[in-house]
């Protein structure tokens, strides 16, 4: 296990009904590692963001952040006869001043350091480039309602807007600053879904596919950009992607997950060899 | 531009001034201009509360038809706490008159002066508490549901307010089914429009400060919002609080202008009008809804009176034509202008002169577009 320890993923299992979408995971995030989670379409990869995000509450396991616990369960109510997971006792009992279960929303997830991006993008669609930079800084206001509306913050109000803008200008979006944020090309949509992420000044940066939809060349710059930002911002990166090139280029380590279930794990070369993993990719059973 | 920015300030200025002028000459002449000064105060009340409406309906994108409950508790409030204690034993004749609240704003203000108006405005802020106060305790169940069912959550409320405080056993606070009257009220045109303007540039500020960017990014896409650190909950409750401190206010504001309050008087069918002001508007224009609301008072009962006017002798012309008359402008208007007369833009000087430059360019457009047909 590594000395600083960003995120740590304890048998996180998440069940809808009868079906294990994320199934007995386990996963390690160093900081300053860029590290991916790859796997077959529905293989849980988002399921999994969505229960670190704090969108879902995993069904039984255990998320952490820093060492703070950020989600634990462990099957309750009607999933208490339905679990068909493994562990089903573990996380029963808490340890002594802690709560048994811990669930938290998304946006106080957020509000810790862990900012992520979308597969299919949400931008606020009836905002401009920098006011979707501008409102992700909401949450590291300090004034309240009523300094906010009568300008008794017209500091942090200034402050805020010149973050937003050296942001855009890092990210090299401050020449279409004033431009509806829908109406940027694809690849710069993207790229404006990182930088607001960025906005929330996380530690933790999670990308859902964000090479998506890309060309090869769009996906080169996007490599170099998320090298970049890492650099720069000092984050620790966790991405979902499929284009394999920018996760084997990328990548310090690799999750494989397959059926919820992890079936492989370390740097890319041994992943890529890996013969499950493979078998997983091109489906040499009859999983297809 | 700063060059522009400044003339378009100056120019704004002058405006406010041409409606003060305009607003106490009608003032002056109130005798000869009853008609315009009735429309104009009904007017800034709608204005008031159509705009808190916006806030929620059309910055938030939380679809509630609370507002005549939220009204009524205002006006209500503004009541119990004007009535001077002199008049109580009369306006309570129904119960006898006993009223449990034996205190009144009126007697610590008087009646008379700046003093009276400023105890009037604490008693509209107290009438928007109350309405806010009650928007917290059904926000705290109702704000998890979406869209319709939200709507349908809070016309319920609505309704039962107006039934509970219309109940006898309430009768030594509310009056029971019956009129309150006997408070002092505003006696000008402009004070109407000089607290209307100052909620009005309330919500505005507040829509401008990083909050009212929060409301939009919680309209525009609830799970980024989230992400992004925004509090659902806690927004969507603060943007529905402070829209009902407004409709609060606003029902205060509206029991002046009728010089009574009774609770027979908010029926859905005043959430619907101000329904209709802020879908004519413009769902996200706030001078979209102001205008809205001055047109639709207006329109209803001012510049189509002689619709009504049998003794005019044009044929279907009698009491109630009006009325028809109206729907079919309404329709119109919904067909036309699908999103309002403003859209989600809002009117300034620029987009005015804007307007007008570009007028003849776009008509030359026009007549190029159907020659080529």
């Amino acid at each position: 296990m590594m000395a600083e320890n960003v995120l740590h993923v304890e048998n996180v299992t998440m069940q809808f009904g009868g079906v294990i979408a994320v199934n007995n995971l386990t996963m390690d995030i160093g900081r300053g590692e860029i590290v991916a989670l790859i796997g077959p379409n529905g293989a849980g990869k988002t399921t999994a963001f969505n229960c670190i995000t704090g969108v879902y509450e995993p069904t039984n396991g255990l998320v952490s952040y820093c060492g703070g616990v950020i989600a634990r369960n462990h099957p309750r109510g009607k999933m208490k006869k339905l679990y068909s997971g493994e562990n089903a006792d573990k996380y029963l009992d808490a340890p002594a001043g802690e709560k048994a279960v811990v669930s938290h929303t998304p946006d106080y997830i957020t509000s810790l350091g862990i900012a992520r991006t979308f597969q299919n993008i949400r931008l606020f669609k009836s905002m401009t480039v920098f006011e979707n930079v501008l409102t992700a800084s909401h949450l590291r206001r300090t004034s309240n309602l009523f300094s906010a509306t009568f300008r008794l913050n017209a500091k942090e109000e200034r402050q805020m807007r010149e973050d937003a803008l050296a942001l855009l200008k890092t990210v090299g979006l401050d020449g279409v600053r004033d431009d509806p944020a829908t109406s940027l090309p694809y690849g710069m949509q993207r790229r404006l879904e990182i930088a607001r992420a960025l906005s929330t000044q996380p530690k933790l940066l999670l990308l859902d596919e964000p090479a998506a939809g890309m060309n090869p060349q769009e996906t080169n710059e996007l490599t170099a950009f998320i090298r970049e930002i890492r650099e720069q911002f000092g984050l620790t990166v966790f991405l979902i992607e499929h284009h394999m090139n920018l996760v084997m280029d990328i990548s310090d380590r690799i999750y494989v997950i397959d059926f919820g279930r992890q079936i492989a794990s370390g740097a890319p070369a041994e992943v890529q060899n890996n013969p499950r993993v493979i078998e997983a990719y091109l489906g040499v059973d009859n999983n297809g | 531009m700063k060059n522009k920015k400044l003339r378009n300030n100056i120019l704004t200025l002058i405006l406010i001034a041409l409606v003060i002028l305009y607003l106490s000459w009608l003032q002056a002449n109130s005798s000869e201009h009853s008609y315009a000064i009735a429309i104009l105060e009904r007017s800034a009340v709608y204005a008031v509360v159509a705009v808190a409406m916006n806030l929620l309906t059309g910055f938030t994108g939380l679809f509630s038809l609370g507002q005549a409950g939220f009204m009524l508790l205002g006006a209500y409030t503004y009541a119990i706490l004007m009535v001077p204690e002199a008049s109580r034993a009369t306006v309570y004749r129904m119960f006898q008159g006993n009223h449990w609240i034996t205190f009144s704003l009126a007697d610590v203000f008087g009646t008379a002066g700046a003093s009276a108006a400023l105890g009037m405005v604490i008693a509209l802020i107290l009438g928007g508490l109350v309405a806010a106060l009650f928007a917290w305790l059904i926000g705290l169940p109702v704000l998890r549901l979406k869209s319709d069912y939200l709507a349908i959550a809070t016309l319920g409320f609505a309704e039962i307010i107006r039934a509970f405080f219309q109940w006898d056993t309430l009768g030594p606070l509310t009056n029971g089914a019956n009129v309150l009257n006997g408070f002092p009220y505003f006696s000008s045109v402009m004070s109407f429009w000089l607290v209307a303007g100052a909620c009005i540039a309330i919500i505005v500020l507040l829509l401008r400060s990083t909050y009212g960017r929060a409301f939009r990014a919680v309209r525009d896409d609830e799970v980024a919002a989230e992400a992004m650190g925004i509090s659902l909950a806690k927004h969507k409750m603060i943007s529905f609080v402070t829209s009902s401190f407004f409709a609060g206010v606003g029902g205060g504001l509206l029991a002046m202008y009728q010089c009574m309050a009774q609770a027979s008087n908010f029926k859905s069918s005043m959430t619907y009008e101000i329904l209709l002001i802020v879908v004519i508007g413009g769902i996200g224009s706030i001078t979209g809804s102001v205008l809205a609301s001055f047109l639709f008072t207006a329109c209803n009962e001012w510049w189509l009176r002689f619709l009504d006017d049998e003794s005019l002798g044009v044929p279907l012309f009698r009491g109630g034509f009006r009325k028809v008359v109206f729907a079919v402008i309404i329709m119109l208007i919904v067909l036309f202008y699908r999103k309002g007369i403003m859209g989600d833009r809002e009117l300034d000087l620029g987009a005015i002169g804007r307007f007008f430059r570009t007028l003849p360019s776009r008509l030359r457009a026009r007549s190029r577009g159907k020659e080529a047909r």
